[in-house]
């Protein structure tokens, strides 16, 4: 056993015989991976120091907990039982929220809930999941070229209106007119991620700046249309677009067993465009000029690498998973008609979706589950909690995890081996 | 000051950088210090100026042992240091550079700008370093920048020792002669001078005493009587060859033709400027210069990266204007850039994705848009073992290599394809004396077999080495055209837009240098 993990032991000083906890067994190993600042246990511990900030400004904003506090040094007791009641119901109806409801497990145990009840904590996690899978990745791909996409939003809303339009204006068969409805919103997703890729490409113009810009015109381009009588609702009086055909809808995958249950096939379609997006990266010819040209423009052109046309067709490639997260939308949970609210801010979560998941598609997939759970578990747990907390939350995270010199610090981790990960985009 | 240093050694974990090393500088004597990258000089002189603490061992400062926290204690003991890289406030005037950290005020925070024209002149004029107190350091050429940066060493409390870390690596010729020349004075003033380089001739011309490391051990201590080869084997630690074997060059057809070529930056400077050459198969064309003078500017125009404003450029009888830069490299084009880090490698990448770089969508390296990982492997490995690259396997990073292989992983991208003619720019800058001897001795064999070869070199010691003729570029202009055999001064004055011949003042103005030579 030891054999393969002796590597240190001829600089250290001959260790006597009597102690054998000197010898590199597994739980030192596993010992000093804790306790080294490497990305693994940089999240595992920005997810913990998220909840411990939350838990403090939890007590700090519930009124009961705080009056509790005037009279901490007469009788602590009382503080901190408020306290402790208030951060565990917290965060256990988050959970309940998210993953499993312990009152219906009781009733479905007793026999008065079906299995479907007690699977919608975790077919809402999902639903909101599913959006932000397709940003992060849209983010997350950009980011591997050096390019910072702020413009998911609007590829995203360009997205959904891409779709709608073809989910209800083609009368076809659902075999034809779903797969063409959901490329129809890629591709309108591609079609403004390309805008800020050419403006790169031809003047020099920061992604940033451009994309950021282009969120605005997409959001107010949505209000317009949706004003239309092509887009407008003929049913409806409020700003609500058309519903799109049931050919055009994508089928939920659990709604045999309770209609009310929403998570649907662009769950799978997400899955399937995070291993799509690590396969392009990893192993396509494509993908090897993304990263070369985010690692280093000059010697990818010094290669004969063509940096513009790899800005524009990233930008593209982004803009068109964004887009099918716009698709997963419209013709989602939203098939019914789209409004101005249906976006939400899929698009921004994104970009701190991908900042978790380190650019990495699994990383993503998993950060995108997280914050869908914390979604659905902050909307179903109010009014008893705050739903601020779960945008709290994500933002500490995120903060701890681009800061990775914080969490070193303030947990006093070492240094690993190779220095810190930290993730950053070219030019900004 | 007599410095002595006993059995001073530096551990980075288990890595020893410097392994005890004795080594004693007596007064008034220039002592070079001489070895490979990655031998341990940066590491031992780190220790003297305070950067880094000993492991073990102790410094000795005239017979008194010594312990520097900070380069704060050195300056204080009367060490001065002049790093490779200056350190100069770029629009700061030349005394404000020199008092930069001990700055002379009236009292209260007031400077003084007086005091420190003062002092500049004082020491300038006890050592004959001429300087311009007033003058922005920015707009000072590079030797004279280095002149203020060792006016700013001198200028310490009681400067007796002075630290020169690799000062001839950006100097023209004249420069070098020069810098020599001032280390020489200073020595005699009573200056002791720790000498740090791995150029044998200046060594020999200047120096007292050498000490040769090699892997953090002092493997020689020679004098300067000894030969260059004797030096170059104890850096080594095998005997190498500096002289390169090579058979008279047998010019072919002509391989490259620029013709007026114009390149005007974005600032509006012509950075080159109706410039002419023209390289056949089978030889090899040294382009001497100093940086800065258009080379840059011609090797990326010859890549297609910077496009003419006026001129043509034509590869192989065949104009390439508005041929992308990849099309130019499927055509056999070679093409090492002078700056590895940036141009050269994605240091991120592994070494493999390296040795592809350029080759990665060319069968049998990728089919139907997917990377073939086992062909890249397969490549990989069989250029490593060619090259003879050091890495621990083709999935290592190109940043975890030291500066030689990485060069050599550019070598090994580059000449395992077919090629038809070479641009190899700064070949061997930044690389070991072992890995130099490769890349030359790979570069001939490039020419005989009929590669037509531009080399681009800041050292007229590697033209001298390798060209079968030199052009000089000037001003973005070639200024001459001479035979290998053309002495160092001639080369020297074209160099720096003088006439070839010496009678000419050097005060020169660019057009009576360009119609002088042509």
């Amino acid at each position: 056993m030891s054999d393969s993990t002796t590597t240190e032991a001829p600089a250290e000083p001959p260790a006597p015989v009597e102690e054998p906890e000197q010898k590199p067994n597994f739980m030192r190993v596993f010992g000093r991976y804790l306790t080294e600042a490497n990305s693994v246990m940089v999240t595992v511990y920005s997810l913990l120091l998220a909840f411990l900030i939350g838990a403090i400004l939890l007590i700090v904003s519930d009124e009961y907990t705080r009056s509790t506090f005037s009279y901490f040094f007469a009788r602590p007791q009382d503080a901190l039982q408020a306290s402790w009641y208030l951060v565990r119901d917290s965060y256990l109806s988050l959970f309940e929220g998210a993953i499993l409801n312990l009152n219906t497990l009781e009733s479905y145990q007793a026999g008065q809930a079906d299995f479907g009840n007690l699977l919608r904590p975790l077919s809402e996690t999902l639903t909101y999941a599913t959006p932000l899978i397709f940003t992060g990745l849209a983010v997350g791909l950009a980011f591997r070229a050096g390019l910072f996409n702020i413009g998911a939003q609007g590829q995203l809303i360009f997205g959904m209106m891409g779709a709608l339009i073809v989910g209800f204006s083609l009368d076809l068969p659902i075999w034809l007119h779903l797969p063409i409805a959901i490329i129809a919103g890629g591709l309108a997703g591609a079609a403004l991620g390309a805008v800020p890729g050419v403006l790169k490409a031809s003047t020099g113009a920061h992604e940033v700046i451009s994309s950021i810009m282009l969120n605005n015109i997409a959001a107010l381009f949505l209000v317009w249309a949706l004003g239309t009588s092509f887009l407008h609702s003929e049913t409806k009086s409020d700003l609500v677009s058309k519903p799109v055909d049931d050919s055009a809808v994508l089928p939920g995958l659990l709604s045999s067993l309770n209609p009310s249950l929403r998570v649907n096939l662009a769950l799978v379609i997400g899955f399937a465009a995070a291993v799509f997006t690590w396969w392009l990266l990893s192993k396509s010819t494509f993908g090897f000029r993304i990263r070369a040209v985010g690692f280093n423009e000059h010697a990818a052109a010094t290669a004969g690498m063509r940096i513009g046309s790899t800005y524009t067709t990233t930008m593209a490639a982004a803009g068109a998973l964004a887009g099918l997260g716009g698709a997963a939308l419209a013709l989602g949970v939203s098939s019914g008609g789209i409004t101005t609210n249906t976006a939400l801010d899929y698009g921004f979560s994104g970009i701190t979706v991908a900042l978790l998941g380190r650019a990495n598609p699994g990383g993503i997939v998993a950060s995108a589950l997280l914050f869908g759970a914390l979604k659905a578990g902050a909307l179903s747990a109010q009014p008893d909690v705050p739903v601020d907390i779960s945008t709290l939350l994500q933002a500490t995270i995120v903060l701890f995890i681009a800061a990775p010199a914080l969490v070193k610090a303030i947990l006093h981790l070492r240094t690993p081996r190779g220095g810190l990960v930290t993730l950053e985009a070219k030019g900004w | 000051m007599r410095l002595e240093l006993k059995g001073l050694t530096k551990k980075f974990g288990s890595f020893t950088a410097d392994d005890d090393i004795d080594l004693v500088v007596e007064p008034g004597q220039i002592h070079a210090v001489l070895g490979e990258n990655g031998a341990g000089k940066s590491t031992l002189m780190n220790m003297l100026y305070g950067i880094l603490q000993p492991t073990s061992g102790e410094i000795l400062i005239d017979g008194e042992p010594v312990a520097f926290s900070g380069p704060g204690d050195a300056i204080a003991a009367g060490i001065g240091m002049v790093h490779q890289h200056f350190k100069l406030v770029g629009p700061f005037s030349v005394a404000d550079n020199v008092q930069l950290g001990r700055e002379h005020t009236r009292g209260a925070g007031v400077l003084s700008a007086r005091a420190a024209r003062k002092a500049v002149l004082d020491v300038s004029e006890q050592y004959g370093l001429r300087l311009d107190p007033d003058a922005v350091c920015e707009d000072l050429p590079v030797g004279v920048q280095q002149r203020v940066e060792i006016v700013k060493a001198l200028s310490g409390p009681k400067t007796e020792l002075l630290i020169l870390d690799e000062p001839t690596a950006v100097l023209t010729p004249a420069e070098i002669t020069e810098l020599l020349q001032i280390m020489r004075n200073l020595a005699e003033a009573g200056t002791s001078i720790l000498f740090i380089s791995h150029k044998l001739k200046e060594v020999q011309a200047v120096a007292d005493h050498i000490t040769v490391i090699r892997r953090g051990k002092v493997v020689a201590e020679l004098e300067p009587t000894a030969s260059e080869s004797e030096m170059a084997s104890a850096m080594v630690g095998r005997a190498v060859s500096l002289q390169v074997d090579k058979t008279p060059a047998r010019p072919g057809e002509p391989r490259l033709e620029v013709k007026d070529l114009t390149v005007v930056s974005d600032a509006g400077v012509k950075v080159l400027d109706g410039l002419e050459l023209t390289v056949h198969s089978g030889e090899i064309v040294g382009l001497a210069g100093v940086e800065g003078n258009g080379q840059t500017e011609l090797a990326r125009a010859i890549l297609g990266l910077v496009k003419p404003d006026e001129g043509h450029i034509s590869v192989d009888g065949a104009d390439v204007h508005g041929r992308p830069p990849a099309r130019r490299i499927a055509d056999g084009l070679g093409y090492i850039p002078e700056d590895r880090g940036r141009d050269g490698l994605v240091s991120e990448f592994s070494v493999a994705e390296n040795i592809v770089l350029n080759q990665y969508r060319d069968a049998p390296y990728a089919k139907g848009g997917v990377v073939d990982a086992a062909a890249v492997h397969k490549r990989a490995v069989d250029s490593i073992a060619e090259f003879d690259i050091r890495t621990q396997s083709p999935d290592e990073t190109a940043s975890s290599l030291s500066g030689g292989n990485q060069q050599k992983v550019i070598i090994a991208r580059e000449f395992s394809r077919p090629r038809r003619f070479l641009v190899a720019a700064q070949p061997t800058r930044g690389v070991d004396v072992g890995a130099t001897e490769f890349i030359h001795s790979r570069l001939i064999a490039e020419r005989d077999t009929g590669t037509g070869v531009l080399l681009i070199s800041s050292e007229l010691d590697e033209i001298y080495a390798l060209a079968d003729r030199i052009a000089v570029i000037y001003n973005g202009r070639i200024v001459g055209e001479v035979a290998p055999d053309t002495p160092r001064e001639v080369i020297g004055r074209l160099m720096v837009g003088a006439s070839a011949t010496p009678e000419t003042p050097e005060t020169s103005t660019d057009e009576d240098a360009d119609g002088g030579d042509r």
